[in-house]
C-alpha cells in the first residue's frame, strides 16, 4: 500500500474514533441537560403548585391513567400510592397534580409539565369544573390523539378515584375554550360515568336530494 | 399538509368526484369558515386531514364526532365563589332550542349525520388498517370541534408521529390518497345519495 494511502487511512481512523468519543460526550451533555431541566421544572412546580395536604389525607391506592407503555395510542391504568383527602375537591386537586407531576416515564406523560390546575369546583349536581393554566392549551402537543388522551387521562383518573362527579367541564384560565389545542372540543362536558362512550346511534337524516357528487377535502391545522 | 390534501383531492377527482378544498394556500380559515364552505355543498362528504405528533409512527386514524352526553338538569344553587362558573355551566346545560324551519343549529349540525359519518369512518379505517400496519381497525368517536358544524357525513383523518418528517409524509401520501378514495367510492356505492 502506498505511503500516502496509509496516512489517509490512519487519519480517517483517528477522525472516526475522535467522532465517536465526541458523540459520547455530546450524549452525556444532552442527558445532563435533560436532568437539569427536569429538576428545574420540579423546583418551579413546587413553587407554583405546592403539594396539597389536608388533615383528612390518607395514603391510598390511586388509579392513574397515563399513556400505555405497550400501546402508544392508548391510556392504561397505573396504581400508585398517594396521600388523598376525604374532601372530593381536594382529592381531585391532588390527583390532577399527580397526573401532571408524576408520570412513571416521560413517554407516558399526557399533560404538559407546565400545566397547572388553577382551581377546581364540584357543583351540587355532580358537575366538576377544572380550571387550568394557559399551558394546558399551549403546551399540549397539537393533534387529535394527543389532545384526546390528555382529556381522557383527566376524565378517567377522576372517574376512578373521586366518587360523586358525574361530568367535567374544562376551562382554560377561567375562560371557556373551543378546543384544547386546536382539535378536541372542550366547549361541552365530559361524562365521567362513561369515560369512553359508545358510538353515536342517532338515526341518520337522509341527505338532501343530490345535484352532483361532492367530496369535500379539508386540510387541517 | 396542504400538498398532501392536494394529492388526496387529485385522487378523488380522478374518480369523478367534485372536490372543494377549504384552503388552497397557507392560510388558516376558522372552523366556521370551513363548515360554511362544506354546508354550501349538496350531497357532500367532509374529510378533514391532520398530522399528529403522538401515536405509533406511520399509523393512521379516522375519527367521527362524539357528541357530549345530554346535559343533566342543574337544580341547586352555588356559593358566591362559583357563581360565575355555575352560570356558564347552566347556560351550557340548557337544551338547545330547535331552529326555525330551513335554519341549521350550527353547533349541532353534525348530529343528524352521526351514524352516516360513523359508517364512512369505519369503511375508511378498514382500508387504512390494511395499508398501514398498526392502525386501528375501526374508527373512533372524539369531539373534534371542526366536525360538529358540518351538515354532512364528516370524518377527520390523522397521521401519527410524522409531523417532523416531510419526506415520510410525501412517501405516504399516494397510498393514503388511494385508500381514502377507495373508501369514498365504497361509501357512495353502499349508501347512494338519497338512499337510506
Amino acid at each position: 500500500m502506498p505511503r500516502h494511502l496509509k496516512i489517509a487511512v490512519i487519519v480517517l481512523v483517528v477522525a472516526v474514533l475522535a467522532g465517536l468519543i465526541y458523540l459520547r460526550v455530546l450524549h452525556q451533555r444532552v442527558a445532563r441537560l435533560a436532568h437539569t431541566q427536569a429538576s428545574e421544572e420540579q423546583e418551579r412546580r413546587e413553587v407554583v403548585a405546592p403539594p396539597i395536604s389536608t388533615p383528612t389525607d390518607v395514603t391510598a391506592n390511586a388509579q392513574m391513567f397515563w399513556i400505555s407503555t405497550t400501546q402508544a395510542d392508548q391510556l392504561a391504568p397505573v396504581t400508585v400510592q398517594l396521600p388523598l383527602s376525604a374532601d372530593p375537591v381536594e382529592r381531585a386537586k391532588q390527583l390532577i397534580g399527580a397526573l401532571i407531576a408524576n408520570p412513571p416515564t416521560p413517554a407516558q406523560r399526557t399533560l404538559p409539565t407546565g400545566a397547572t390546575l388553577l382551581s377546581f369546583y364540584i357543583l351540587p349536581d355532580g358537575t366538576a369544573v377544572a380550571d387550568f393554566s394557559d399551558a394546558l392549551a399551549s403546551e399540549t402537543p397539537s393533534g387529535i390523539l394527543s389532545e384526546w388522551m390528555a382529556v381522557n387521562s383527566i376524565v378517567q383518573t377522576l372517574a376512578a378515584n373521586v366518587p360523586g362527579i358525574t361530568r367535567l367541564k374544562i376551562l382554560i384560565h377561567g375562560q371557556e375554550a373551543q378546543t384544547l389545542a386546536g382539535h378536541v372540543d372542550i366547549s361541552g362536558f365530559f361524562d365521567l360515568r362513561a369515560p369512553v362512550p359508545p358510538a353515536a346511534t342517532t338515526p341518520p337524516t337522509p341527505p338532501v336530494a343530490p345535484k352532483a357528487p361532492v367530496a369535500h377535502v379539508g386540510a387541517g391545522l | 399538509m396542504l400538498e398532501f390534501a392536494q394529492v388526496v383531492g387529485d385522487a378523488l377527482r380522478a374518480q369523478g368526484f367534485q372536490v372543494v378544498m377549504t384552503r388552497r394556500r397557507d392560510v388558516d380559515p376558522s372552523f366556521d369558515d370551513r363548515a360554511t364552505i362544506a354546508n354550501a355543498q349538496s350531497d357532500a362528504i367532509f374529510i378533514s386531514l391532520h398530522i399528529g405528533s403522538t401515536g405509533p409512527a406511520g399509523t393512521v386514524r379516522t375519527y367521527t364526532y362524539l357528541f357530549p352526553p345530554a346535559a343533566a338538569a342543574t337544580t341547586a344553587s352555588a356559593t358566591t365563589e362559583t357563581d360565575a362558573t355555575l352560570q356558564g355551566a347552566n347556560a351550557m346545560a340548557t337544551q338547545p332550542v330547535a331552529p326555525p324551519a330551513g335554519f341549521l343549529l350550527w353547533s349541532q349540525a353534525q348530529k343528524p349525520y352521526a351514524l352516516q359519518s360513523r359508517k364512512l369512518g369505519d369503511l375508511l379505517q378498514v382500508e387504512l388498517a390494511q395499508k398501514f400496519p398498526g392502525s386501528p381497525e375501526i374508527s373512533a368517536s372524539v369531539p373534534i370541534y371542526q366536525l360538529r358544524s358540518v351538515a354532512a357525513p364528516a370524518v377527520a383523518v390523522e397521521l401519527s408521529s410524522i409531523a417532523m418528517d416531510p419526506q415520510k409524509l410525501e412517501a405516504m401520501a399516494p397510498a393514503l390518497a388511494d385508500e381514502i378514495t377507495r373508501a369514498v367510492v365504497a361509501y357512495k356505492t353502499i349508501y347512494p345519495p338519497g338512499g337510506k
